[in-house]
């Protein structure tokens, strides 16, 4: 599998954020992306989640399942964690489950990021980080190929952050793809650099 | 699809949907003051009114909450055809507000003065009606998504295209209280326009929310 982008383009606003963009992942590998303020880290997740138009140049995937939309192959991991406070923690990532995939794996996904003792709270009592660990149980719950995380580490403690870095590790291990768009070191070893607003 | 329980459980706006219908259903009579004759005669009007404006309360949250806290973009990335998750919205919108505006009509109709078979008329009209209030105002709420404050846009952009529901709504419930038009033929229509909104409001939705993407 290899996400391939050439040429890449992005304008938002009518303002040119990037262009001339290319790269190549392959599975298995990171990338991370970085860059000051504003030079485009999360518009381009957001493209290759097929949220923001390409405006030029190509984005392809291949020797992924060929007939599936590279956006529905894909976890997207933004900022907004797509919560609903007055459902509890299970029903949240229940609903995402089956929504987004078959369903099963929730109660798993819970355990993996140490959401299980909350499972019954309401949703809009969790504080950022363990908002932040809910998104996370998704990429868990639901197997997708491609992984899309815009600054995971940004209010996760110590531990999470170190068993992000763990589920990060154990999905690349897995064949899988990550690209990552983060201000600091996120326990990925090995990752790509690609910087964004840079003279090139 | 969840989006039933979760559009039921996060909008809590069925209550505050038929409490408005209520408020504005007994404003009327004081308003207009003790005149049976006349009360009963514009009352399927301010039914239909009411009924207007308690589902219009609550459009402007039906796609802007999720697009808010990043619901809306997990639902475009998923397998579901967005033309399905949006017309469940919908449906979802329509059984917090709209059932409960006609379940509630018989009780509402004695405010107005009307008889048992003119409220059931009114009631049946409203059953066949709101729906498609609903779908003409999923449109108005997947044009405005992107807007910050898209409330009062959806409402100017949504009134003016229920304008025909409300004609055959209140026509429709006329004919059946005072004639002496038939009353299948307004209500037929009626029908006609919310299977023409199903299909229309759904479709443009999801286009307007594809085309939203920037």
């Amino acid at each position: 599998m290899r996400l391939e982008a050439s040429d890449l383009a992005c304008v938002r606003g009518g303002r040119e954020v990037f262009a001339g963009l290319r790269f190549a992942v392959a599975g298995g590998e990171a990338l991370m992306v970085t860059g000051r303020n504003g030079a485009g880290k999360s518009s381009l997740l957001r493209m290759i989640a097929g949220l923001v138009r390409v405006a030029a140049g190509r984005l392809a995937l291949t020797g992924g399942a060929d007939d599936l939309p590279l956006a529905e192959q894909a976890h997207y991991l933004g900022h907004q964690d797509a919560l609903k406070p007055s459902l509890t923690v299970e029903e949240n990532l229940d609903f995402w489950a089956r929504y987004l995939g078959t369903g099963d794996g929730a109660p798993a996904a819970l355990a993996a990021v140490g959401l299980d003792t909350v499972a019954k709270l309401p949703a809009g009592y969790l504080s950022a980080g363990q908002r932040r660990r809910l998104s996370m149980a998704r990429l868990v719950a639901i197997k997708r190929p491609i992984w899309l995380l815009d600054e995971p580490a940004s209010a996760l403690d110590r531990a999470a952050q170190d068993r992000l870095a763990e589920l990060m590790r154990g999905h690349l291990a897995g064949g899988g793809l990550i690209v990552a768009a983060a201000h600091g070191p996120i326990g990925l070893e090995g990752a790509r650099e690609l910087q964004l607003g840079a003279t090139g | 699809m969840r989006d039933l329980k979760l559009a039921g459980r996060v909008g809590g706006g069925a209550g505050i949907g038929v409490l408005f219908f209520l408020i504005v259903i007994m404003l009327t009579p004081f308003a207009i003051g003790p005149d049976l004759a006349l009360l009963a005669r514009i009352g399927p009007a301010i039914l239909w009114l009411g009924a207007l404006l308690a589902s219009l309360l609550t459009l402007d949250r039906l796609i802007a909450a999720d697009a808010e806290d990043g619901s809306l973009d997990l639902i475009l990335t998923g397998q579901t055809p967005l033309e399905l998750a949006v017309a469940t919205k919908a449906l979802a919108h329509w059984l917090s507000t709209g059932l409960p505006l006609v379940i509630a009509t018989p009780l509402f109709a004695l405010l107005m003065n009307l008889d048992s078979q003119a409220s059931l008329a009114v009631a049946l009209t409203l059953l066949a009606g709101t729906p498609a209030l609903t779908f003409i105002g999923l449109l108005g709420a997947a044009l405005s998504v992107t807007l910050r404050r898209g409330g009062l846009l959806l409402t100017v952009l949504v009134l003016p295209l229920t304008v025909p529901v409300l004609i055959f709504g209140v026509s429709a419930s006329n004919a059946a209280i005072v004639g002496p038009l038939p009353f299948g033929t307004p209500f037929t229509i009626l029908c006609a326009l919310t299977l023409v909104s199903f299909v229309v409001g759904t479709f443009a939705a999801a286009a307007a929310l594809r085309h939203g993407i920037e």
